[in-house]
């Protein structure tokens, strides 16, 4: 029976990009996808005919460059297209857009308020710092700081040297920013409610925190550190939605010989004397493997495919300890023309972007005060695209696929399992929302796909839906993700590793995690990593 | 005109250890109070004729042994008697009460057993965990200017003593740290009262719900104060805090401090950039060579000092500080002692906090982000009369309690608002200790507003600015003033606004005076 | 949503959020310029659509030197500051002593902030005993709000108000007589006066940013095109020309003054904490005023001063050679890196190879010798390398006695 050099249990980015590495390192790796596509949560699938949804992850921003570099996404059909603009509608029927113009940004501000206008380059400048310290952080493994190895010092003494040469004033404002909240931040910033708002959410996207939250300032930074093109912070569709992130990986993967197996679940990874040995798939066949990653969360991982006798107590407590409680829903929608926004002139590069109808960090907070009681947010906060107006490949012609990500919503509503029912209520509040905001809206709906937690986690494996497979605070970062002791993307059972997002550096279609966790296999391996193109400079 | 070696603005009992600890030195001091009587918050006063009470303060839990030890406070009157250790009860309308007995909750009454075991656990590791962070509490906050990296890590390391802890302790400190407690208490325990109780400690006095990450943070503070040697403990001195306060006030006497009340300051004076005294309301100049400013560092910098001294980016961080406060107090004058279920007299002796769960902890912080005050609010009670009979009428009862969240900006005002809010309060009341309400003689409640008016604490704040995260060690109260030396040469802070922040407990005071003599101030 | 009349809301909306079609703001005097535009060669100066050059760099720089050159400076950023406290808030603002500006005198000043870096450097006008008008490169509302707290002063943007032009050249007073301002001549340099025009008022100052005779004139963009008109009839006799700033910049680096952002970054843009400057780092230490009240960055300045924390230091360079030395790199003795040059230029003034550059400390300034400038020319598509010798020079590179003459000289 062949025994494959490494099995990764799971197609969405992550599994991939380690699996394309691997493969490219020489290894003889097979992927395993329990679904029949691939890509996780970065998919592109039809559910009404002619029309293709990105049907979770809407927005390629954070994908890592180095990867689309060395495992020529490009070539692989990867192609991305920056938005064009945004905007905060306003409760007042006015709006206020973000352009990537800095002056046309500039003067937009000045309409509601002349002081923020001006405060705004302060307030980039002082983000892209923090940016440019975080962001190399991302391609590297993170140090474990109870460990006294000399790989582990020497890459504390890195971080320690580049915190020093911030100079003491921004060590102090870096220390700040790291515990504070987005809305305290911002507040030092900015006067106008909408402008506040524009930028804070970016502070909860994907959390399970209110901008009001201690923590929210650094979640900002993990949606400010994408770059799309060189162009750092900016935000792009992938031409043929999300899904064409994921086939252009498979794509490489196959084209550099390496296997892909859909519809084969896994049911428990196979443990032989403490090391991984292969897996027993859920018809109870078994696939033999020098070694398994694992693209799935954490909680999966090691609560349902690996048996509790392999692990040990302590590990077992802070795997059940990690929180990865879901807090955003997604509606897709098919739209049998292009919606009006009255307020928004016609020519506006705004229908090319991203559109959000929370115009006050209060409306924000207070939907995230339904979560923490255990409903979805009655006035949810919308993160809204209309990818179609740049990729006409999505639609038929003259028609429209909109993306609504919703937030906040709960894994459990009240405690209790989501219905149907409550699934439907749920979509019912978002269409009510937008159509607030645009007359005729509902007319325009050929066919709506709503996904809260209880999709994301029956579908795609999250567990609670969390979409980035464990929420971002402190305690779930760096040498902390996913767990203290086991950050490097091992795991006590031999030849078993992590590359899913619940590794450092985290949720968002990066690639980082499994980019790094190829790095650490390879280095077990004692394989080379030359066709690792070092990490981008930040000079 | 008159020349002293340091003045130090306002007798709280920071200015009043600063002052005590500079006079030992033999250093010529004078402390301005602006008030009739020394304390500030922590003074004990009279709300209703022949009913008095700590006013804020009405716990000791935290006053530093280095400062009772170096002021010689037991010669002086202050009285710590382990045996007055107060017990906290979890009050609870619905079933049976809990109670922490000893210290902090040493045993445990009214939980299961296996409920008792988790805590046992969880309590060590938080006692250990606070152990940790105490050093770092008890001196001045790292220099991040003059230090090298290795320096500062190395002070850091040491500083937090982490290398006493094995290194899956160690992992999990570090993971700790900065968690919400309420995620921490979900690992650990069961029972909906022992984690409302410890979800309502860690956010007392903060801006903070059990859910907020780094809301830890403020459970690790209590816990890494003592009293009477033990880390956790609280009790109610003889006499109130107020006798703490004289107690102190006896030291400074007695190393020579003079104290002059009802003297509001008006002004640091500042020649060349330089702090020489201050000037008086009444238009008194006094010189000093070193002034001390025991008051909020809001107040110090942009009243007494005033903007046109200082730069533009010291004066934004100044307005950055978040002080305003979320706690009320609730004073009551009761002509018979309530019954709180039925509770006995050590329980009533002890602290009775309700705070039913978590989830009732997080409700009543909620509306406070939207300048909203809790319709269910959450309070820590003590019956002083109780214990110290002298504060009230024969047979009559005094009640004190910390009520949250009464957020300072309340949208509709406070004059709206304030009896909405004691209505809201008294519900509580009424629930927990059926019939209390018609026993009320008086009720006096101290909005945050109250308490900036009537304490000079801007926001009302008793910490003088959140005790968040963004706001401790090298961030207290803003970078460039952290080590108790401002930018303004020969004016040192003093008051809870530095590091590590409030409470009773001494710590900035002596501090400050530290500072002070180590650069010959 | 609540809208009272939505047609009428909206429309009044779209006529202020059009930006996104005109991303660069056509300056008051643009129909002007754009009737005088040949070369079509624009930039972005802080969002308006300014001329580099409209139809010959070179001559438009002999026009500054020879004749008369009018140059848009409505771009430049510019701030009312009013109020009883407005001369007390300016002087802890910034580093000289506002207490000794006249009202009718304009000073050449920067600000800092706590640090004691540059934020920007500027010119402060004193229109009368409460108000003033700051202008500068970059822009700096809530500094000077938050500058504000504590103070009885009210601060606002006019930069869209108030059309601005530059009007230099030896033969700019002549212009200005034959316009018919009246008395003008009695301006002195940084003096300031208003003017008479069309129904409203011009103010003339005796300031420029070339070294040269030269007047500033500001005005309310309602009136901007009927004083260039006025100008420019005027001018017709005295070869009067509209010019861009590549020729304005060539006249500024001979008379040795610097830009923001260009030969030293401002502290606010500054992502880099060790790119930014103190004053005497870059040549305007002569501004610091010690005897003076407290002001922003005092402290830091006192600090470095006397704790070595200056690091650079700003010089005017003469290199040997005719290849203008733009962004080389400065060497001592040929192999130690000591510094950027950060603007050259040939000077057809001084017929000189002059530029302006950062060095580290010592050089530059206690050894100035044996300075080498590397200069990579690319010609037809190689790089020829040149190291050539440096001399550290005082600026500016030329002094032209017709700048400060009174009165002015009629040419």
């Amino acid at each position: 029976m062949k025994s494959w050099d490494a099995i990764v249990i799971g197609a969405g980015h992550n599994g991939l990009v380690n699996a394309c590495y691997l493969q490219r390192a020489g290894l003889d790796v097979l992927v395993l996808e329990k679904n029949d596509w691939i890509g996780g949560a970065a998919t592109s699938r039809s559910l009404t005919p002619g029309f293709l949804y990105s049907n979770c992850s809407y927005v390629c921003s954070l994908f890592r460059p180095e990867i689309m570099r060395d495992l020529e996404l490009p070539r692989f059909g990867l192609q991305v297209i920056s938005y064009e603009g945004g905007a905060v509608f306003t409760r007042d029927g006015d709006y206020l857009a973000n352009y990537r113009d800095h002056h046309a940004h500039r003067r937009e501000f000045a309409r509601f308020s002349p002081r923020d206008a001006e405060a705004y380059d302060r307030y980039a400048r002082d983000v892209t710092r923090q940016c440019r310290f975080i962001q190399p952080l991302l391609m590297r493994t993170a140090a474990d700081p109870t460990s006294f190895r000399p790989r582990d010092i020497s890459e504390l003494m890195y971080l320690g040297k580049k915190f020093a040469g911030l100079g003491a004033t921004e060590m102090a404002d870096t220390l700040r920013f790291w515990t504070m909240s987005i809305s305290d931040f911002l507040d030092e910033y900015f006067e106008t409610d909408v402008i506040k708002a524009n930028f804070a959410l970016s502070g909860i996207i994907g959390t399970a925190l209110g901008p009001m939250s201690p923590g929210t300032a650094y979640v900002l930074l993990h949606h400010y550190m994408g770059e799309v093109d060189g162009s750092v912070g900016a935000w792009g569709y992938a031409r043929g939605g999300m899904g064409a992130v994921t086939k252009a990986l498979a794509a490489s993967f196959e084209a550099s010989g390496g296997t892909i197996r859909t519809g084969v679940e896994v049911d428990h990874v196979l443990v032989r004397n403490g090391s991984a040995k292969g897996v027993v798939l859920v018809d109870g066949k078994e696939i033999h493997g020098k070694m398994v990653v694992s693209n799935a969360d954490v909680k999966r991982t090691f609560l349902k495919l690996v048996e509790e006798k392999e692990l040990p107590g302590i590990f077992l407590r802070r795997v059940r300890n990690f929180k990865m409680r879901g807090s955003s829903g997604k509606v897709n929608i098919a739209l049998d023309s292009m919606p009006e926004f009255p307020a928004l002139p016609k020519d506006s590069p705004v229908y090319r972007g991203d559109m959000h109808f929370t115009d006050s960090v209060e409306r924000m907070e207070r939907g995230y005060d339904d979560w923490k009681a255990g409903r979805w947010s009655a006035d949810p906060f919308l993160d809204m695209v209309i990818p179609t107006t740049l990729d006409p490949t999505m639609a038929p012609p003259g028609k429209h696929f909109m993306s609504c990500f919703v937030q906040y919503c709960p894994p459990k509503v009240e405690g209790k399992e989501w219905t149907d029912a409550d699934r439907d209520a749920f979509g019912e509040t978002v269409i009510s929302q937008i159509a607030d905001y645009s007359p005729g809206f509902r007319d325009r709906i050929l066919h709506m796909e709503v996904r809260t937690p209880r999709e994301l986690e029956a579908e795609v494996g999250l567990t609670e839906g969390n979409i980035f497979q464990g929420e971002l605070t402190f305690d779930q970062l760096l040498f902390n993700r996913p767990v203290p002791g086991y950050a490097q993307y091992r795991s006590p059972v031999g030849g078993l590793y992590m590359c899913g997002s619940s590794t450092h550096p985290g949720g968002g279609v990066m690639g980082a995690p499994g980019r790094n966790a190829a790095a650490e296999i390879l280095r077990d391996l004692s394989r080379g990593t030359k066709h690792m193109s070092p990490a981008h400079d930040v000079i | 005109m008159t020349s002293f070696d340091a003045i130090v603005i306002g007798g709280g009992h920071n200015g009043l250890v600063a002052a005590a600890t500079l006079g030992k030195t033999g250093r010529k001091v004078l402390v301005l109070e602006a008030e009739r009587e020394t304390g500030g918050a922590a003074r004990t006063e009279e709300f209703a004729p022949g009913f008095r009470t700590s006013s804020v303060a009405h716990l000791i839990n935290r006053l530093h042994p280095e400062v009772i030890k170096s002021l010689e406070l037991h010669k002086h009157g202050l009285k710590l008697d382990s045996s007055r250790f107060m017990p906290t009860t979890v009050l609870s309308a619905k079933g049976a009460p809990l109670t922490l007995a000893g210290a902090y909750g040493e045993s445990l009454a009214g939980a299961s057993k296996p409920e008792q075991e988790a805590w046992n656990g969880l309590r060590s590791q938080l006692f250990r965990y606070a152990g940790i962070l105490k050093p770092l509490l008890a001196r001045r906050p790292p220099d991040l200017r003059g230090m090298s990296f290795a320096e500062t890590s190395a002070m850091a390391m040491s500083g937090i003593s982490l290398r006493r802890l094995g290194k899956e302790d160690m992992r999990d400190f570090l993971r700790m740290l900065l968690m919400n407690v309420a995620d921490v208490l979900d690992e650990h325990l069961e029972d909906d009262r022992l984690k409302g109780l410890l979800a309502f400690d860690a956010t007392l006095g903060s801006h903070l719900g059990p859910r907020s990450p780094t809301s830890l943070l403020g459970l690790y503070y209590r816990l890494a104060g003592e009293i009477g040697g033990k880390p956790g403990a609280q009790m109610h001195p003889v006499g109130g805090t107020g006798a703490v306060i004289k107690a102190i006030e006896l030291a400074a006497e007695q190393a020579g401090v003079a104290i002059r009340s009802n003297v509001p300051v008006a002004r640091i004076i500042i020649e060349n950039g330089r702090a020489v005294g201050a000037l008086l309301e009444s238009g008194e100049e006094i010189r000093a060579k070193t002034v001390v400013s025991a008051i909020s560092p809001r107040t110090t910098f942009l009243n007494l000092v005033g903007t046109r001294e200082i730069d533009t980016g010291f004066v934004r961080r100044i307005n950055n500080i978040r002080v305003d406060g979320d706690a009320a107090k609730l004073h009551l004058a009761l002509d018979r002692i309530p019954q709180f279920s039925d509770l006995g007299a050590p329980e009533l002796n002890g602290r009775l906090v309700i705070a039913p769960s978590v989830n009732h902890v997080e409700r009543a912080f909620n509306p406070s982000k939207y300048g909203e005050f809790s319709p269910e609010p959450v309070m820590e009670i003590t019956l002083p009369s109780l214990l110290d009979p002298s504060l009230a009428p024969d047979r009559k009862c005094t009640l004190s309690a910390i009520v949250q969240y009464a957020p300072y900006a309340l949208r509709e005002g406070w004059t709206a608002g304030k009896p909405k809010f004691l209505k809201a309060i008294l519900a509580q009341l009424e629930a927990n200790a059926p019939g209390i309400g018609k026993s009320i003689l008086h009720a006096e409640l101290l909005t945050p507003l109250d308490i900036e008016q009537r304490y000079r604490m801007p926001g009302g704040h008793w910490h003088h600015g959140e005790l968040q995260a963004d706001q401790m060690l090298m961030s207290r109260p803003v970078f460039g003033a952290e080590g108790y030396d401002t930018p303004v040469d020969g004016l040192y802070l003093a008051s809870s606004g530095s590091h590590p922040g409030g409470g009773v407990s001494g710590v900035p005071g002596l501090n400050a005076a530290r500072r002070i003599i180590a650069r010959k101030g | 949503m609540k809208h009272s009349d939505p047609k009428k809301l909206l429309m009044a909306r779209a006529a202020s959020q059009d930006h996104f079609r005109t991303p660069r703001i056509a300056s008051p005097f643009q129909p002007r310029i754009e009737a005088l535009m040949r070369t079509e060669e624009w930039y972005d100066w802080a969002g308006y659509k300014a001329p580099l050059s409209l139809w010959d760099e070179e001559l438009e720089y002999f026009a500054i030197r020879s004749q008369a050159a009018l140059f848009d400076i409505s771009p430049m950023v510019k701030y009312r500051v009013e109020g009883p406290d407005a001369e007390a808030f300016l002087n802890r603002l910034s580093l000289r002593d506002v207490r000794k500006l006249r009202p009718g005198r304009v000073l050449y000043t920067a600000w800092c902030d706590d640090e004691g870096r540059v934020l920007d450097d500027g010119t402060l006008f004193r229109l009368t005993k409460n108000r003033f008008r700051l202008c500068s490169q970059e822009r700096h509302l809530p500094w000077l709000l938050d500058s504000g707290i504590g103070f009885d002063v009210s601060i606002f943007e006019e930069t869209r108000a108030i059309a601005a032009l530059a009007l230099q050249g030896p033969a700019s007073f002549a212009v200005l007589r034959d316009a018919g301002f009246r008395n003008v001549d009695t301006l002195k340099v940084f003096d300031l006066a208003e003017f008479e025009h069309e129904g409203g008022t011009v103010t003339i100052s005796r300031t420029g940013f070339t070294g040269d005779l030269g007047y500033e004139l500001f005005v309310d963009q309602a009136l901007a095109l009927g004083l260039w008109d006025r100008l420019w009839q005027a001018g017709q006799q005295r070869g009067l020309r509209a010019i861009g700033y590549a020729a304005l910049n060539r006249a500024r680096l001979e008379a040795g003054l610097i830009v923001a952002n260009s030969d030293f970054m401002t502290a606010e843009h500054a992502i880099r904490s060790d790119r930014v400057r103190m004053p005497d780092e870059i040549g305007l230490g002569f501004m610091i005023d010690m005897e003076k009240p407290h002001f922003n960055g005092r402290r830091a300045i006192q600090r470095a001063r006397a704790n070595g924390g200056l690091r650079h230091v700003l010089v005017g360079l003469e290199i040997e050679g005719n290849i203008p030395a733009e962004h080389a790199i400065v060497y001592h003795q040929g192999k130690r890196e000591v510094g950027l040059v950060s603007a050259a230029i040939w000077s057809p003034m001084a017929k000189r190879n002059i530029a302006l550059a950062s060095l580290e400390r010592p050089y530059g300034d206690t050894i100035t010798g044996n300075l080498w400038v590397e200069i990579y020319a690319m010609r037809e598509l190689r790089y020829q390398r040149l190291m050539k010798r440096a001399k550290v020079v005082p600026r500016p590179f030329i002094k032209l006695d017709r700048r400060t003459a009174n009165p002015p000289a009629d040419f």
